[in-house]
């Protein structure tokens, strides 16, 4: 059924978001870890950490960090919007920074899909360190929703 | 050393860049920053493809080092937005990047930015976004 939301019926909702977020190799190397789900809104934490560092004058953390953080984050929330937990893909995300993060800081995350459909889903995220009232910065994202595809699809060479 | 010497240093100092693995190639002022295949960079080890937050931030990295030189900034400019759009699976293998300042204000500059694989004709993501000039802050009052 399209145009439906769900966030995630059924089961241990938490430790299914929890283990896709962990199940991203590169989720594991930043440190990402969920945190709370607050009904439709999922929220997740990213250590400061000394690698994570993008301007070593100020020690602020890189945009690059926010962004996989959001980008990761907003695809957990589209996760935990379909009734069928399955694989998504990113078609497009814009990221408006409203300051720098806070050198020292861990950054947390809220990311909400308000809408999603047969094909797309339409997220929100704000990444802050105390409140969202707060914003470090605030993500725009549409994502594939069911975009699934084979096991070691990358690894084949594409039929000429 | 040259400024761009300078900046590909100035890269290089750059924890997150580290992180990463990204090492920057300059011929003249053109500006290619190579990613190299590494499995921490994994966003879906099923098929497996890079992380897409992997991409952005070369293309991101790309676009605030091209934009210091173009800018002849000792400074890395800021990001005020950035847009990325995904074109195909990044695969496990190397990624490359290069970004185009479409335009230098007096505080304000654009720039677009694509990655791309195998083929440079086929890129996998492409970025466009705005960045506060580095050397601007220290004007301000």
């Amino acid at each position: 059924m399209s145009g439906e939301t769900h966030y995630g019926e059924g089961g241990d909702v938490f430790e299914r978001v929890k283990t896709m977020m962990e199940w991203t190799p590169q989720g594991r190397a930043l440190g990402f870890e969920l945190t709370k789900l607050d009904g439709a809104k999922v929220v997740a934490r990213v250590p400061y950490r000394p690698e994570h560092v993008g301007d070593p004058e100020t020690g602020v953390i890189a945009g690059g960090v926010i962004t996989t953080f959001l980008d990761q984050i907003s695809g957990m929330a589209t996760v935990l919007a379909m009734k069928e937990p399955a694989m998504v893909a990113t078609i497009d995300i814009r990221i408006d920074y409203m300051r720098a993060a806070t050198p020292g800081r861990d950054v947390f995350a809220e990311a909400h899909c308000y809408k999603i459909g047969r094909n797309v889903a339409f997220v929100r995220a704000i990444a802050f360190e105390d409140s969202v009232d707060n914003p470090i910065a605030h993500a725009t994202s549409t994502f594939m929703v069911n975009a699934t595809r084979k096991f070691g699809a990358n690894l084949r060479e594409k039929k000429k | 050393m040259s400024p761009q010497e300078r900046l590909a240093a100035a890269l290089a100092r750059i924890p997150y860049a580290t992180f990463l693995g990204v090492r920057a190639e300059l011929k003249g002022d053109e500006l290619t920053l190579v990613l190299p295949y590494a499995d921490h960079l994994v966003g879906n080890p099923l098929l497996p493809a890079l992380h897409g937050g992997v991409v952005a931030a070369l293309m991101e990295l790309t676009a605030i080092t091209q934009l210091a030189i173009a800018s002849k900034s000792e400074k890395f400019p800021k990001t005020i937005d950035v847009g990325f759009d995904y074109l195909r699976s990044g695969k496990p293998v190397d990624t490359y990047a290069r970004a185009r300042v479409v335009k230098i204000g007096r505080r304000i500059a654009n720039v677009q930015a694509e990655a791309w694989q195998g083929q440079r004709h086929e890129p996998i993501a492409a970025m466009h976004g705005h960045f506060l000039l580095g050397d601007e802050e220290t004007k301000s009052p």
